[in-house]
C-alpha cells in the first residue's frame, strides 16, 4: 500500500542540498524580503529552525496570516458580553480564549464562571447543541477559507436537521484581499510571497494570478515540513533570479489550480464577502464573510440589541502602545515594538500577535531568541 | 488589559510553564524563605538525627478522574512517590488528603483508592494516615487529593544538580508524553478515538535498579507538567551550561506523536507520569542506558541529548531537518489549536 | 488556519467516515471531496476532509527529492 513517507520530507541531507543551492543563489543577489503569509507556516519555519538555516540576505517577514491576530478587540468583546447572557454557552478553537479583548479575555471570564467549550471541530459544537436543545451555543467563527467552509457545512447540517440554538459569532477573513492590500501599500516591499498551503487546497493556486501579473512579485505555495519551506525559498530566490515572476505550486500534492469546488459552494450558499476590520490593517474591502440574509437566525450578534452592538464596537481599545498592525504588515519586527519581551509577553499579552501561538511576536519570543 | 503581573490567579499559574515558576518565586519562596526550601528540588532534604530523609508533597487536579491507563488516586501516589525517587530517596510513608465534592459517588472513591492501594504495594510503600473534607456541590470538580512523603536517603544517590557538566550525556527512560495526550485523548468534547494510554507508574523500583548498578548519575527529574522542555529547562536556568536535544533521538509513540499534530500540540511540553530524565557522566551514559533497559519501566530508555558549554542557561533542539531551535519556557497550557 | 494533517480513509458511510494516522481516529465529514475511497489519504482539517492526495505529484516531489540528494552526493551542480 502506498506510504506517504512525509519523514523523508524532513530528511537532513535533502534540506542540506536545498539549503546549499540557495547559498548559491542569493550570493549573486541583493537581499530579498520575502513574506510569508500563514501563521501555520510562521510557526513550521520556527519550529524546524528553517529561519537559522537561511543565509543573512534573505530576510523572512510575517504577514496578517493569523486568523486570530487579526481579529478586532471589539469581536472578543462582543464574544465576552455574549458569554454573560444566560442561557448562553461559547463554543470554539483553542487559540481564541486567551486574545486580548478591551479589559479582559475570555480564558479569565471561564474562570470567573462563564461557559466555554474548547472543540476541535465546529462539529462539535452541533454536537453540544443536539444534546442540550435549550442552552444557546455561540460558535465563535474564526479562520480564513481552509476552515469557512467547515462552518458553512455545519450550517447547512444545522438547517437541515432543524437545530435552532447554534449560532455564529462570524470574524472569517479572507487571504487574497490581504494581499492584494499589503502590495499596494506605499511602504511596503516585498521580494515574494510564501503563500498558504491549505487556503490554497480551497481557493486553488489560479486566486494569486494576480500578484505575480498585476504586481510582478513572485509566490510560492508550499506545505510544512522542512523540504518544502526550503522549496519555497528557493523558488523566490530562482523567480528573483529569472526576473520571471510567476506563482509556482510547489504543494502540488493537495492543492489543484482551481481549488476545491464543494467547499467553494458550501460557503457560498452560507455566507457572503463584506467589507470588514482586520487589526492593525483597518477595514479592507471584501475582506471578510458574512451570514446571507436567509440566515440571520444564525447571527450570534443579533441576540443583542442594535445599539448595543454599536456601544460595544465604539467603546473597544487598543493599547495605544500596541504595533501589532506594523508586525503584521511586515514594516517592523516583533523586536522594534516597545512592548514586545517587556510589557507584552505571551504570559501577559497585549496585542494578539503574542497570543496566538503562530502569533508573530509569540512565534518570536518563543523560537526567535538566540543566546 | 494591563499587560505587567496579573492580580490574579490564573489557569496558566497552574501549568507548570514561566508563570508558575514566577509565582513560586515571587511570593511562595519570598514569603517562606528557609534554606531547605531554597533549592526548589522535587523533594525537600532534611537531617534527622544520623539519617537523611526526603520530604515532599503534591496534590492532584486531573479530568476526566478516571482516564486510559490510570486515575487520579494512582496519579496522586505515584506523584510523590517519584518525586522522591529522584532525590534517590527510598519511599517509606505517604499520607493522603481527600478534597471531596458533595454527590461523589462511593463507589468512584473506592475505586481510586484501591488504585492508590495498588501503587502503594507495588512500591512497597504505605499511606499511614490522611484525612477528609467534603466541600458543596460545585465546589470543585469531583475529587482533588494531596499526597505528601518521606523517604530514607541511605543508597547510593545522585550526584545533584551542581555536578552537571558539559560532555554529560540526557536520558530519558521511555516514549514521552503519553499522560497528557491520553488525559487530553479522553475528553469527550474533542471526540477522538486512540490507543493512548498515560504512562503514569512509580519510578522507584527502575530508579533503584539504576543507581545501585551504575555511576555517573549527575541528576534526576521526572518531566511532568510542563514536559520534557519545561523540566530541562530548571535545569539549565541560571547554570553555566546549556543542553541540546536531537529531536530524531526523542522516543515518542506514532499514535501520541500524531495526536500531538492534529490538535497543533507540542509533545515536547506535555506531561509524563511514569518517566524519569537523567544527566549522566559521558563515560557511564552507555552503561546506564544498558541498565535501564534491563528493567521493565526503563525498556524504552534512549540518549535523547548532551549538555553543553555554549549557550549557558538554554535549552535548544537539533530539530529533524538539520536546523536548530531553542525551547523556551511556555507561558501557560497549551490549547487545541486548528490554526 | 492552516493545521490540516493527512490521514488515511478507514470507514465510510455516506456523508461521514472515519480517519486514522497511526492508530488515531476519528469521524470526519467526507462531503468536499466525494469521490475518496477507502484505503485513500486525505488532508483533515478541524473535523472535515477538505482534499484527496494527489498521488502522481506526491511521487513525483518524492522522486524529484530523491535526484536533488543524488546530485548533492554527486558533488553538486
Amino acid at each position: 500500500m502506498f506510504d506517504l513517507d512525509e519523514a523523508r520530507l524532513a530528511d537532513a541531507a535533502a534540506c542540506l542540498a536545498l539549503r546549499n543551492e540557495i547559498d548559491r543563489i542569493a550570493r549573486d543577489l541583493p537581499p530579498v524580503a520575502l513574506m510569508e503569509v500563514c501563521g501555520t507556516h510562521t510557526t513550521a519555519f520556527f519550529r524546524h529552525g528553517v529561519r537559522g538555516m537561511l543565509p543573512a540576505s534573505v530576510r523572512l517577514i510575517s504577514g496578517p496570516g493569523c486568523p486570530v491576530c487579526v481579529t478586532p478587540t471589539s469581536y472578543v468583546d462582543l464574544a465576552l458580553r455574549l458569554m454573560r447572557e444566560p442561557g448562553v454557552a461559547l463554543a470554539t478553537f483553542g487559540d481564541m480564549i486567551r486574545v486580548p479583548g478591551s479589559a479582559t479575555s475570555i480564558e479569565r471570564e471561564k474562570g470567573r464562571g462563564g461557559r466555554v467549550h474548547i472543540v476541535y471541530s465546529a462539529m462539535d459544537a452541533l454536537a453540544l447543541a443536539r444534546s442540550e436543545p435549550r442552552t444557546t451555543f455561540v460558535f465563535l467563527a474564526v479562520g480564513f477559507e481552509t476552515t469557512a467552509p467547515t462552518i458553512a457545512q455545519t450550517v447547512v447540517l444545522a438547517e437541515k436537521e432543524g437545530v435552532a440554538n447554534l449560532r455564529l459569532l462570524v470574524g472569517h477573513k479572507l487571504v487574497p484581499p490581504a494581499l492584494r492590500a499589503l502590495l499596494s501599500h506605499p511602504e511596503l516591499r516585498i521580494d515574494g510571497f510564501i503563500l498558504p498551503g491549505h487556503v490554497s487546497v480551497i481557493i486553488g493556486s489560479e486566486s494569486y494570478r494576480f500578484v505575480s501579473e498585476e504586481f510582478g512579485v513572485p509566490g510560492a505555495i508550499c506545505g510544512f515540513e522542512p523540504v518544502d519551506l526550503l522549496k519555497g525559498v528557493l523558488s523566490l530566490l530562482d523567480a528573483r533570479r529569472t526576473g520571471r515572476p510567476a506563482i509556482a505550486n510547489l504543494y502540488g500534492r493537495f492543492v489543484k489550480s482551481h481549488g476545491n469546488r464543494a467547499a467553494l459552494s458550501a460557503l457560498d450558499s452560507i455566507f457572503e464577502t463584506v467589507d470588514t476590520e482586520w487589526r492593525g490593517l483597518g477595514r479592507m474591502p471584501a475582506s471578510g464573510l458574512a451570514l446571507r440574509p436567509s440566515l440571520r437566525h444564525r447571527d450570534a450578534a443579533l441576540l443583542l440589541g442594535d445599539d448595543e452592538i454599536a456601544r460595544l464596537a465604539a467603546s473597544a481599545r487598543d493599547d495605544a502602545a500596541c504595533r501589532c498592525g506594523e508586525v503584521l504588515c511586515g514594516t517592523i519586527l516583533p523586536t522594534e515594538c516597545g512592548l514586545f519581551g517587556s510589557g507584552c509577553t505571551p504570559e501577559t499579552p497585549v496585542g494578539p500577535c503574542m497570543v496566538s501561538t503562530e502569533g508573530t511576536c509569540a512565534a518570536y519570543f518563543r523560537y526567535g531568541r538566540q543566546a | 488589559m494591563h499587560p505587567s503581573r496579573p492580580p490574579e490567579i490564573l489557569l496558566a499559574h497552574g501549568s507548570g510553564g514561566r508563570l508558575t515558576h514566577e509565582l513560586v518565586r515571587s511570593l511562595f519562596v519570598r514569603l517562606l524563605d528557609n534554606p531547605a526550601l531554597s533549592p526548589l528540588e522535587d523533594a525537600a532534604c532534611l537531617a534527622v538525627g544520623a539519617s537523611r530523609i526526603a520530604f515532599t508533597t503534591d496534590s492532584f487536579v486531573v479530568s476526566p478522574v478516571f482516564f486510559p491507563g490510570g486515575d487520579l488516586g494512582k496519579l496522586a501516589v505515584c506523584g510523590t512517590v517519584n518525586d522522591l525517587a529522584v532525590m534517590g530517596a527510598r519511599p517509606i510513608a505517604l499520607s493522603a488528603g481527600f478534597l471531596l465534592e458533595e454527590g461523589l459517588s462511593i463507589e468512584r472513591l473506592e475505586r481510586l483508592v484501591l488504585s492508590m492501594r495498588g501503587v502503594c504495594d507495588e512500591v512497597g510503600v504505605a499511606i499511614v494516615t490522611g484525612d477528609t473534607k467534603v466541600v458543596e456541590r460545585g465546589g470543585l470538580d469531583q475529587v482533588f487529593v494531596n499526597t505528601a512523603g518521606v523517604g530514607l536517603l541511605d543508597g547510593p544517590l545522585p550526584e545533584g544538580a551542581g555536578a552537571v557538566r558539559p560532555g554529560d550525556r540526557i536520558l530519558v527512560s521511555g516514549p514521552i508524553a503519553d499522560h497528557g495526550m491520553a488525559v487530553l485523548s479522553a475528553r469527550n468534547d474533542l471526540r477522538f478515538d486512540t490507543p493512548i494510554e498515560s504512562d503514569c507508574a512509580p519510578l522507584w523500583p527502575v530508579i533503584e535498579h539504576l543507581l545501585e548498578g551504575s555511576r555517573g548519575i549527575r541528576w534526576m527529574r521526572d518531566p511532568t507538567r510542563g514536559g520534557v522542555a519545561t523540566t530541562l529547562n530548571e535545569l539549565v536556568a541560571g547554570r553555566p551550561f546549556g543542553i541540546e536535544l536531537v529531536e530524531t533521538e526523542i522516543p515518542i509513540r506514532p499514535s501520541v506523536a500524531a495526536l500531538a499534530e492534529i490538535l497543533g500540540i507540542d509533545p515536547l511540553y506535555v506531561a509524563c507520569e511514569g518517566r524519569v530524565l537523567i544527566a549522566v557522566a559521558a563515560e557511564h551514559a552507555d552503561a546506564a542506558l544498558v541498565r535501564l533497559r534491563e528493567h521493565r519501566l526503563g525498556l524504552g530508555s534512549e540518549s535523547i541529548g548532551e549538555v553543553l558549554a555554549d549557550p549557558p542557561g538554554r535549552l535548544t533542539l537539533r530539530t529533524r531537518g538539520g536546523g536548530r531551535r531553542v525551547l523556551d519556557l511556555l507561558s501557560g497550557e497549551q490549547l487545541p489549536r486548528i490554526c | 488556519m492552516c493545521l490540516a494533517v493527512p490521514m488515511r480513509l478507514i470507514e465510510r458511510s455516506g456523508e461521514f467516515g472515519i480517519v486514522d494516522l497511526r492508530g488515531v481516529r476519528r469521524e470526519v465529514h467526507l462531503g468536499f471531496v466525494p469521490d475518496i475511497e477507502i484505503g485513500d489519504y486525505v488532508l483533515v482539517h478541524a473535523g472535515f476532509v477538505i482534499e484527496k492526495l494527489q498521488r502522481e505529484r506526491a511521487e513525483e516531489d518524492l522522486r524529484l527529492l530523491e535526484s536533488l540528494l543524488d546530485d548533492s552526493a554527486d558533488g553538486g551542480s
